[in-house]
């Protein structure tokens, strides 16, 4: 069977640091984090990453108001994206394009906002919304989408807990290589930091990030860290083979080269390092490079004490040989994206093509010993000669895990 | 309550389920649907609202006769008169 080469064309985002890739690109390298404080039901105070795009720019106030947030983040990733990637959208067979969204949850926010409801109406039944199956169902991101920008093709949102980002982007390659679409949006959304559950089964876990300071509360590898930072977020590319992206004369942005996913098969919550790196190994195979050929590698992790430690034992056995390897970590400024996570710290090292900065990773004052990684870039960013490769692992819960090989396009 | 009040009651509603819309000049004899972008997920709101806000049921087989504010006047009047009077 024939492997089309799969490039991506275009990038919509939005991060609690931009809404733009230019503009999160910018506050990466100038290492501007802005993780504030919020007040969430029940749970009071918490950290969070907040975007602020304007859902009003792509969608009509009454689709915001029956839609869900997850969805709004969706229709501006997409709609930015196809933007991006200067396709003639309206003359596009738009049967012939695929949705695909990772979600690491979805419901958890509307339930929760329906049970409030009814709470203040004695728990009566009758007051809750009719909006609730259609604002739930799995596929609500991906589905917003298609009804937002009139596509007819497939659609649906991956779940795969925090790997959802990445796990969007490889599904969108293999239904780009199979021909079951011309055209995919693939990448992942988020609205977690609407539902107070999330933070409070990560708080009961120990692992909700505390700090005086919200901007320095993510800061993976530092002695100091103590946990997650919850935020809202979402990337979304187009994706295309080659041959049709050239034949349109698209700006071709990337290549992606190769991707592997798998499961640890241990337990529901901590990772398993010997497996991230089985992960990794099988991404590098399937683009056929070796660590000495990827120049930036994108931790996923997330600041917790054993998450942190454990990814870096797996780069080491995978990476410990090649001096080439830069290594960062863009949680450290826009928290935890949660769905949005791999997607959106993709895109951050994306622009690394064409500048060759790594941006550092913030917030490590002390570095733990455990998490003393080959070349971690930490504080200020580092210009590099070339770079050809970048290397983007996203775990989660459930043990699942995913890399993606991400390379600058040479014909 | 006059049917003036209960027309805004019901216009006030409308304002909040579909925003988009013009409500500056809706004419009440005229069907809602006819001069307005509204579907029957449109419709349950309204019914909703009205249970939320003013304690009034409206039960599926009496839908229709929220099809123009004229409708929703003659419809609801009764009920809010019998609501008023309850208190």
């Amino acid at each position: 069977m024939s492997h089309h080469r799969i490039v991506i064309t275009g990038i919509g985002l939005t991060a609690s640091n931009g809404n733009t890739l230019e503009e999160y690109r910018s506050n990466l390298l100038n290492k501007v984090s802005t993780i504030q404080n919020i007040e969430t039901r029940f749970m009071g105070t918490v950290h969070a990453g907040v975007c602020d795009f304007d859902p009003l720019k792509y969608q009509k106030k009454k689709a915001v108001r029956i839609g869900t947030r997850a969805g709004s983040i969706g229709i501006y990733c997409a709609n930015e994206a196809i933007e991006n990637s200067g396709i003639d959208w309206e003359n596009q067979d738009k049967s012939r394009v695929g949705v695909y969204v990772g979600t690491t949850e979805h419901g958890n926010v509307e339930t929760e906002n329906e049970i409030y409801n009814i709470s203040q109406y004695d728990y009566d039944i009758r007051f809750w919304s009719h909006h609730h199956n259609p604002r739930t169902v799995a596929n609500n991101p991906a589905g917003e989408i298609t009804i937002n920008l009139s596509i007819t093709g497939p659609h649906y949102a991956i779940g795969a807990a925090c790997a959802a980002g990445n796990a969007g982007v490889i599904q969108a390659c293999q239904m780009l290589q199979l021909d079951e679409v011309d055209f995919a949006l693939g990448g992942g959304v988020s609205e977690s930091i609407h539902t107070f559950g999330i933070f409070a089964a990560f708080k009961s876990q120990n692992a909700l990030a505390q700090h005086e300071d919200p901007t320095k509360a993510s800061r993976p590898f530092d002695m100091e860290r103590n946990g997650i930072v919850v935020s809202e977020g979402g990337c979304l590319y187009t994706l295309e083979r080659l041959e049709d992206a050239q034949a349109r004369g698209a700006e071709i942005l990337a290549e992606v080269a190769g991707w592997a996913m798998n499961s640890d098969a241990t337990d529901y919550v901590l990772p398993n390092p010997e497996r991230q790196a089985q992960c990794m190994r099988a991404a590098m195979k399937r683009a056929r490079m070796d660590p000495s050929g990827i120049q930036i590698l994108n931790t996923h992790a997330t600041s917790t004490k054993q998450g942190d430690i454990q990814e870096c034992d797996a780069i080491n056995e995978v990476f410990g040989k090649s001096d080439s390897t830069y290594i960062n970590n863009t949680k450290s400024y826009i928290g935890h994206s949660m769905g949005a996570a791999g997607a959106l710290e993709l895109a951050g090292n994306l622009p690394s093509f064409l500048d060759k900065m790594v941006h550092p990773t913030i917030n490590v004052d002390e570095l733990d010993p455990q998490c003393n990684v080959g070349k971690l870039v930490i504080g200020e960013p580092v210009e590099l000669d070339c770079v050809d490769a970048i290397f983007n692992n996203s775990f989660g819960m459930l043990g699942i895990n995913s890399s993606l090989v991400v390379t600058r396009f040479q014909d | 309550m006059t049917r003036d009040d209960i027309q805004s009651i019901v216009l006030n509603i409308i304002a909040e389920i579909a925003p988009d819309e013009d409500l500056s000049d809706v004419a009440p004899n005229v069907r809602l649907r006819d001069q307005l972008d509204l579907d029957s997920m449109d419709f349950l709101d309204i019914v909703m609202e009205l249970r939320k806000q003013h304690g009034i049921e409206v039960p599926e087989s009496d839908y229709q006769e929220l099809a123009s504010l004229d409708s929703c006047a003659n419809y609801l009047e009764p009920k809010f008169a019998a609501l008023q009077g309850s208190n």
